[in-house]
């Protein structure tokens, strides 16, 4: 299977390890990301304004280019648009939602398309790579799996961006589940934490990092205190909260103890025993590979 | 304790500008509290996000100057609850909004230390530009 994808600007420098880990393990399922030609920001928030229509521009312009690469023969009559940054994945869906219900919004923006050589006609679909999986068959992903994730305990965090609003979330907004099937079929024993949906304070980040200190330290510890011994993540901005930031943490809470955060796909790709270079755990800020070596999922 | 409110037509414009951005019915809300209940941010605000929609239902603009509406990062846990099936984030960027097509920043980019833009992730930046800057 051949299937447009969107990486975003994040997955191309600090998330590097989330993208390689993504193609790679899609590729032992027999699926192929082909990447979006000339794909731009998405915008990275979803404008909430009813008059605001300018900031919808940039991610419909990027569903014009799944139009073309089915024009232009890079896929075949495949109109699913795959995401794994979650942030993306929630701009780009409830902009397509937003123009599919309002037939006025979408003829205005297609105002602003001058440069292209058509419109959006509004028959693309956004998907995320989990539920993608999903439809698969999580039984499927199972069958690859070569290095069981055994014994090692993870708490899967979602976060806002792949449960909310409900029109675009990828499961149900309070009780989620679509991590633990993946990565129980990976071999791995899930740890439940009430905060696994609680907001790491988002692009908070940028102005005040106290308060994002404070989340992070009841995401990451109440996790802990049921067992956790990582935490995985689709979203490169919580995954900067919850992984960089924990310097702050410790500053703030000495009493707090530092933990690994993966993409859910770098687990992916170590179950599927594909090699080392497609993990690339050296871009994760907490060094998860000690954790590895002692379950023995890691040589060396 | 009672409080006398009087609410003159500079109040109702004000809602009904609010209402208008937000696409809200902004009445409808019954001061339940499950927003404020369900807001990871409350802790850190100066009003909780009930105290802001009873704010914007009398019409108060004094509410432009809380720091509440800009912790809000739209998380939409408050949303997915609400019982009466509002939208409080889209009232936060409402009122965001009207700050910020003033001209009205709430960060200065520029005293971001140098230090902390290497580190941070685009996404954080972007993030934080389109919500805080106009």
């Amino acid at each position: 299977m051949r299937i447009p994808y969107y990486p975003g600007c994040t997955l191309k420098t600090n998330a590097k390890n989330f993208e390689v880990s993504a193609i790679e393990s899609a590729k032992i399922l027999g699926i192929e990301l082909v990447e979006l030609p000339r794909w731009n920001c998405c915008g990275t928030v979803f404008s909430l304004t009813s008059d605001d229509l300018m900031h919808h521009v940039a991610p419909i312009r990027n569903l014009i280019r799944v139009q073309e690469m089915n024009e232009d023969g890079f896929v075949k009559d495949e109109y699913r648009l795959l995401v794994l940054c979650s942030m993306c994945y929630n701009t780009l869906k409830r902009a397509n939602l937003r123009v599919k219900e309002n037939p006025d919004d979408l003829k205005k923006i297609n105002d602003f398309m001058y440069l292209e050589k058509e419109g959006y006609e509004g028959n693309v679909e956004i998907i995320h790579l989990l539920s993608l999986l999903k439809d698969l068959g999580f039984d499927k992903v199972k069958e690859k799996v070569k290095k069981p994730l055994e014994d090692l305990k993870i708490a899967p965090y979602y976060g806002c961006m792949l449960l909310r609003p409900k029109e675009v979330g990828i499961d149900d907004a309070e009780e989620p589940t679509i991590q633990e099937e993946l990565l129980s079929s990976l071999g791995a024993n899930i740890i439940d934490s009430p905060y696994k949906k609680v907001c790491c304070g988002s692009y908070q980040t940028v102005q005040d990092k106290n308060i994002v200190a404070d989340l992070t330290y009841n995401i990451l510890t109440h996790a802990q205190k049921e067992g956790a011994e990582a935490i995985t993540t689709s979203c490169p901005l919580c995954a900067f909260n919850l992984d960089n930031r924990q310097e702050e943490v410790k500053k703030k809470h000495p009493d707090f103890k530092k933990i690994p955060v993966f993409y859910f796909t770098q687990l992916m790709a170590l179950a599927f025993g594909l090699d080392k270079s497609f993990c690339r755990f050296d871009l994760n800020y907490i060094n998860p590979e000690p954790l590895l070596r002692k379950k023995k999922l890691l040589e060396g | 304790m009672t409080k006398k409110v009087v609410i003159t037509s500079k109040n109702v414009d004000f809602l009904k500008k609010v209402i208008e951005l937000s696409a809200q019915p902004i009445t409808r809300c019954d001061q339940c509290g499950v927003c404020s209940g369900s807001c990871p941010m409350v802790n850190e605000m100066d009003i909780t996000p009930s105290q802001l929609m009873r704010m914007v239902q009398l019409g108060q603009e004094e509410v432009l100057g809380s720091k509440a509406m800009w912790l809000c990062a739209s998380c939409y846990t408050c949303t997915v609850r609400c019982p009466r099936g509002l939208d409080v984030s889209k009232v936060a960027e409402a009122l965001r909004q009207i700050t910020l097509r003033k001209a009205i920043d709430y960060i200065d980019i520029k005293k971001i230390p140098k230090g902390e833009i290497k580190k941070l992730p685009q996404i954080a930046l972007v993030g934080a530009f389109r919500k805080f800057t106009g």
